[in-house]
């Protein structure tokens, strides 16, 4: 019943010298369901991240998380949020049993069934040294860790990364597992659009700091549309095309991704005098990459424009 | 026969949509009839990795064109077979399968005569599968 959203940031700017690492962030995060968080490396999510867990200090601009400001989150408040880093750090002297119990005593909720069944999933034999896992074992190490306390909002910087196809869909299949209660929510960056195409209610777009995009995933998707038009003989120059993302050139043919097609676009496009011109559907993938190549004309697709998610 | 559903992710087609034509075309081939059962949201989006809202939508949208009906507490079972596609529809989704046929055939040096002796062959000889509907 609680409509505030999870996470809420007003221009939230954070520079790294001369250079903004995050410009100008307002990101709002509904309760329940899963939000992606993309952007090529380097455009600023990990820096969002830091600051939503008050991990770094904002430049100017502020963030709530669970109702509370970044700067001020209270243990409890904390005790709510499971947060999985990039870089998975444990003690490597222990054993998983260890690390285990360690965690348990920071937490006042703590479903050790649930780590159980994470390290199960991920065969790891709870004798084990820290120090001996593989990448793939210390990442599900940190997931059980991170899940067990059942945390209302869990946030994971990139927790794809470095895991094979195996570990991968394990953590998805957890990740689909933690919102079977509507009130949970995961907040997750990644770079691989197959997992966002799975899992994801949400996506959120950031390019080099600034905010391109955030509104539910099949708006994303439908806003960006590809049409194909065929020439005679050489296709000939494009004129001004409202909301153009790419335009590739073939032999005969033209392909143009834009942001919502309309009768106005198809009219611009008519006015080349194509032989035919026909809608394309297109992957997630060529639309982001599509969405984020370099083009003339910046568009956004933002919930203050295009409805509440 | 128990319909098998997958998904592929990275496909120009969304997920939803992957899932509402599979069960339009497990109905419209008779692959399933009239009572059989389709796994729950939550079942299904576990089985394929799925957000369930993703499936629920396919769900809504087979109901609202009356595929499908979920029984409450039971589950969801397909309903009464209405025309599945439009004809319009149909051409588009014939369209592509015929080309590739004709191209394989042809690629494989049959001649136009031997395939449409095929084609007729086959078709005289086509048994409908179990409640589909025959012309």
């Amino acid at each position: 019943m609680n409509e505030q959203p999870v996470i809420r940031t007003r221009g939230l700017t954070r520079y790294f010298g001369p250079k903004p690492a995050v410009l100008e962030l307002n990101l709002e995060v509904p309760r329940g369901g899963v939000f992606a968080f993309l952007g090529r490396n380097g455009s600023g999510k990990t820096t969002t991240i830091r600051m939503l867990l008050g991990l770094l200090r904002p430049t100017r601009g502020e963030g709530e998380v669970l109702g509370f400001n970044t700067l001020a989150l209270p243990p409890e408040a904390r005790a709510r949020i499971g947060y999985l880093t990039e870089d998975h750090q444990l003690y490597g002297w222990m054993t998983v049993r260890e690390c285990g119990q360690f965690q348990a005593r920071s937490y006042p909720r703590w479903n050790e069934s649930i780590l159980r069944g994470v390290l199960a999933h991920f065969d790891l034999n709870p004798e084990a040294q820290v120090k001996d896992l593989s990448r793939g074992e210390r990442a599900g190490l940190c997931l059980g860790l991170t899940l067990a306390p059942e945390p209302e909002l869990l946030i994971l910087d990139d927790p794809a990364l470095g895991l094979d196809p195996v570990a991968r869909r394990t953590l998805i299949e957890s990740m689909v597992y933690l919102t079977r209660r509507s009130d949970r929510t995961v907040f997750f960056s990644s770079h691989q659009l197959a997992d966002v195409e799975r899992v994801a209610d949400y996506i959120a777009v950031l390019e080099r700091g600034v905010l391109r995009a955030c509104c539910p995933l099949e708006t994303f998707r439908t806003s960006v549309q590809q049409v194909r038009l065929r020439f005679a003989g050489a296709p000939p120059k494009l004129p001004a095309i409202p909301g153009l993302l790419r335009a590739s050139r073939g032999e005969g043919e033209v392909r143009v991704a834009c942001m919502h097609y309309n009768g106005a676009t198809e009219q611009v496009l008519r006015s080349l005098a194509p032989i035919d011109l026909e809608l394309m559907p297109i992957s997630l993938e060529d639309a982001f990459l599509a969405y984020l190549g370099e083009r003339g004309e910046k568009s956004f697709i933002l919930s203050e424009t295009e409805g509440q998610p | 026969m128990a319909l098998h559903l997958a998904t592929n992710t990275g496909s120009d087609t969304p997920i939803y949509r992957q899932l509402t034509d599979q069960v339009r075309l497990a109905v419209a081939t008779g692959k399933v009839g009239v009572g059989d059962q389709l796994p729950s949201v939550r079942a299904l989006a576990e089985t394929l990795v799925l957000n369930p809202n993703t499936v629920a939508r396919a769900y809504t949208d087979l109901a609202r064109d009356g595929l499908i009906e979920a029984r409450a507490g039971r589950g969801v079972f397909i309903t009464r077979k209405r025309k599945v596609f439009t004809r319009e529809e149909g051409w588009r989704r014939l369209e592509p399968l015929l080309a590739a046929l004709i191209g394989e055939a042809l690629a494989m040096d049959f001649t136009r005569e031997e395939l449409r002796e095929a084609f007729e062959k086959k078709l005289s000889q086509w048994r409908p599968a179990k409640g589909g509907k025959d012309e």
